[in-house]
């Protein structure tokens, strides 16, 4: 890894630097027992072929129901990941272990979040063609403006679950609780996504979609500040 | 060792009175806005009588309003200053808030099966009173979840700064949801001059149910001081032993 040059800011680098090396230990364990991302992707793809089936094909068309098909899936398929983000510190109490590490509170939320967000990414980058094919979606000319929403919304999603994943584990309820702080947060991104989504699909103007992708990066920008504010506040002192 | 068991916030006086004056007070005050809204205040031309439940639907929102606005502030003063006291506030207020919020969630449909002929519509407002609902249930299974006091404000705090900041995008996105799908009705008819006889009662009301809150969330920090109070008497007899 290069350490971009910049000497003005001496602090970033540092940061970046620290995030991308938690990063990459949560992504080597996550590689090397690949659990969690199999079951996510197996998740989301049960979650494509049992909404098809809960829909009458008949009555409406597959093309309408894909973007909130899709949207649901990631929520629900991100949980499984986030769950798991701070639930691998838990065991021998590696935490005390990351936190006894010289390193920046804000860089080990960093870390983690880049970890989810590549997670919650991959999980996508299978399962939007997959939906593409279940559900007969055309995505030749719309895919690259379709990944970039995917991101988006991947950025908000992570940003809020991170923070409550570190929050739940420490927790008696754990695994119930994150989906029931994360879930209300999750409703602006999902509804915008999907509906930028669904707007792209079916090929209206980009102007149509511009309030919708307005409230996508307003929560992105919102809440990865408030959260790598906040998430000192979640660790013991 | 005595001094230990001393809390922040505790009331001088040791024993609570029987009978809560504030408490007593806010019931009659209540009581005294319903009396005045079924008897001494005219029914609306075209509504009917289905129109007085506004005065408890309209005060028991704003109060909600009020009490999560608390939640907030007393979130971001514990986070600062360390102060069981602002967590306790804030605990009681989150508490309060959501029984208003269910108060309006309950009188709303009320109101709405005989006007606009069905219980529930995915109108924004509504949708957006359904999602503080849910961000402050999480607010309260989160507390309960926690055992340690001082980790449980720490949380709580959080959730409490983050919820607040997630309400203008709520807003922003049922808001647009609705816009482009237009609903048939319009929520509220529009009455900026109500009619003073009207306009009265509402204030009452809605001091009436100030009052409500200001008790219930006074009730509820004593309870919380006197938890605190236990839970240290309890670790400490534990501790001789």
């Amino acid at each position: 890894m290069a350490a971009p040059a910049m000497p003005t800011a001496p602090e970033l680098p540092e940061l970046l630097r620290a995030a991308w090396l938690i990063a990459r230990k949560d992504l080597a364990i996550e590689f090397r027992t690949r659990t969690a991302f199999f079951s996510a992707v197996v998740f989301a793809l049960l979650g494509l072929t049992i909404f098809y089936f809960a829909w009458d094909a008949t009555a409406v068309a597959a093309i309408d129901l894909a973007p909130g098909v899709l949207w649901v899936i990631f929520t629900f398929s991100g949980l499984l990941g986030l769950q798991r983000s701070f639930g691998v510190e838990q065991a021998d109490r590696a935490m005390d272990a990351l936190l006894a590490a010289p390193v920046d509170r804000e860089a080990i939320y960093l870390g983690k979040a880049i970890a989810n967000f590549l997670f919650v990414a991959g999980v996508q980058a299978i399962s939007i063609p997959a939906l593409a094919l279940f559900y007969n979606v055309p995505l030749a000319g719309v895919w690259l403006p379709l990944a970039g929403i995917a991101l988006l919304a991947a950025i908000g999603l992570v940003a809020v679950g991170t923070l409550f994943s570190a929050m739940a584990v420490n927790t008696r309820l754990a695994e119930l609780l994150l989906p029931m702080l994360s879930l209300p947060f999750f409703i602006p991104v999902v509804t915008a996504a999907a509906q930028t989504t669904a707007r792209l699909l079916a090929g209206r103007p980009a102007a149509e979609a511009w309030p919708w992708l307005r409230i996508l990066l307003g929560f992105d920008l919102v809440f990865v500040v408030a959260c790598a504010i906040a998430f000192p506040y979640t660790l013991d002192e | 060792m005595t001094e230990r068991l001393s809390i922040a916030g505790a009331p001088s006086a040791t024993r609570a009175p029987i009978v809560d004056g504030w408490l007593a007070a806010a019931a009659l005050a209540v009581a005294a806005a319903y009396v005045r809204i079924i008897w001494f205040t005219p029914p609306e031309a075209t509504q009917g009588l289905a129109q007085k439940i506004y005065y408890l639907h309209l005060p028991a929102a704003l109060n909600a309003y009020i009490a999560f606005a608390v939640v907030a502030v007393t979130s971001i003063v514990y986070l600062w200053l360390r102060d069981p006291r602002a967590d306790r506030v804030a605990e009681a207020s989150a508490e309060v808030g959501l029984l208003f919020t269910t108060v309006v969630l309950t009188t709303g449909p009320i109101w709405g099966k005989p006007i606009w002929g069905t219980w529930w519509t995915w109108d924004a407002r509504l949708t957006l009173t359904l999602f503080l609902w849910f961000i402050y249930a999480g607010y309260l299974v989160l507390r309960g979840a926690i055992p340690e006091p001082e980790m449980r404000a720490r949380y709580s705090a959080v959730l409490g700064i983050l919820g607040a900041l997630l309400i203008p995008f709520i807003h922003m996105s049922v808001y647009l949801f609705r816009t482009l799908h237009p609903m048939p009705i319009v929520l509220k008819p529009d009455r900026p001059s109500l009619p003073p006889e009207m306009l009265q009662t509402l204030l009452f009301s809605f001091a009436a149910f100030f009052l409500a809150y200001l008790a219930l969330v006074r009730a509820r920090y004593r309870l919380a001081v006197e938890r605190a109070l236990l839970a240290e008497r309890e670790s400490h007899s534990e501790g001789e032993r």
